[in-house]
């Protein structure tokens, strides 16, 4: 059933979240540490064992692919309620280094890129 | 009887319902316009972009902060694109990712982490050093809004930063996400941003995960489970080192 496969998906996410937190309180963070990342390890993990072992049939993985189709949809309503009004009154300091942050970080893309992929080979 | 006023109680008593038939709405309308332009600007990147002006309508008609969902009748679209199921939709992306692309890219990962802190605290450090706030707490304070508008004020507030330079880095924080969500599917291209590689590259320098979750959905939705991975350890990163390493180290520049 489809609701097997988005409970799977809830409990990695909020064990990934409940590391996350327990991370972050352990390094002193006010903040979730790769919280995120942890639920998509354990998702990535489980559902390749639940398909290889049988117990997660095509309509429990239904229940995942949902969500997953509804990225972009979410993404969309997300950006549709960002403070876009404070980012735009921000004053020149707050939006000439927000372009500068974003700039120097694309331009890092490529360089990075490069060394890695040349180690690589 | 106002059947108007009527119409709006339910879509405002049933506001994550109400908000899936918006949305779709929307995603349908971008999507024929980007048919028009032959499919050369991806249908999410209009999307998104409408998705900003929505969301700067609404927070001007309102003075409200949370964009479209100031407005009451759309407070449902607040619960759709919020934190919870933003999170959960990214996580549900991992669906289908390969466990082996992501662990070649560990120390990529890493550095481009690393990197992606440094190189944001450093430009809000030297921006607010030039614009008039010359002072270390700030400069940092700054620096740290550069890297998202998380680590703007947690930083701010443990150095105790003023609340006007806390703004201005959570301003600063804000910026970066919308660009990062506007710039992205136009500079793909000149930085490579194909491969999961570079993806989890992409996701360690921006750090910003609404700016990288909606920059990776206008680019390839592929791509987002890798760099969703990096993303989720910047804002953290910049928590844990800005207000010590890179705050000590600026400290000690400055004298």
């Amino acid at each position: 059933m489809a609701i097997y496969g988005v409970a799977l998906l809830a409990a990695c996410y909020i064990v990934g979240m409940f590391l996350g937190d327990v991370f972050g309180a352990l390094v002193g963070v006010k903040a979730n540490v790769g919280g995120v990342g942890f639920a998509m390890l354990f998702l990535i993990i489980l559902t390749n064992k639940g398909i290889d072992a049988g117990w997660l049939d095509s309509k429990s993985q239904s229940g995942i692919a949902f969500w997953s189709a509804m990225y972009i949809p979410i993404v969309v309503a997300m950006s549709s309620i960002q403070n876009v009004v404070a980012a735009l009154k921000g004053g020149p300091l707050a939006i000439g280094s927000g372009i500068v942050g974003v700039a120097v970080a694309f331009a890092l893309i490529p360089i990075i890129n490069k060394i890695f992929s040349k180690k690589g080979e | 009887m106002d059947i108007v006023a009527m119409f709006m109680k339910v879509c405002t008593k049933n506001g994550l319902v109400f908000s899936f038939m918006l949305i779709g709405v929307i995603t349908l309308i971008t999507y024929k316009l980007s048919a028009f332009t032959k499919g050369k600007i991806h249908g999410s990147a209009i999307a998104i972009f409408a998705g900003l002006v929505l969301a700067y309508i609404g927070g001007i008609t309102t003075g409200g902060s949370k964009g479209l969902a100031s407005i009451p009748m759309f407070a449902g679209v607040g619960m759709m694109g919020g934190g919870m199921f933003r999170d959960f939709a990214i996580v549900s992306t991992a669906f289908g990712a390969d466990l082996r692309e992501i662990k070649k890219c560990g120390v990529v990962g890493v550095v481009s982490l690393l990197m992606g802190v440094f190189s944001s605290f450093v430009v809000g450090c030297v921006m607010a050093y030039f614009m008039g706030y010359p002072d270390t707490v700030s400069m940092v304070t700054v620096g740290a809004g550069v890297c998202t508008f998380v680590v703007g004020p947690v930083t701010g507030a443990a150095l105790g930063a003023s609340s006007d330079v806390i703004a201005i880095s959570i301003a600063a924080g804000v910026v970066k996400s919308v660009l990062v969500m506007m710039v992205t599917p136009f500079v793909k291209d000149i930085v490579g941003l194909n491969n999961p590689q570079s993806a989890m590259i992409y996701g360690g320098l921006m750090g910003t995960s609404s700016g990288v979750a909606a920059g990776l959905a206008a680019v390839d939705a592929k791509l987002v489970p890798y760099g969703a991975m990096t993303a989720t350890f910047y804002t953290g990163t910049g928590c844990l080192l800005c207000p010590s390493i890179l705050y000590l180290a600026t400290k000690a520049i400055m004298g």
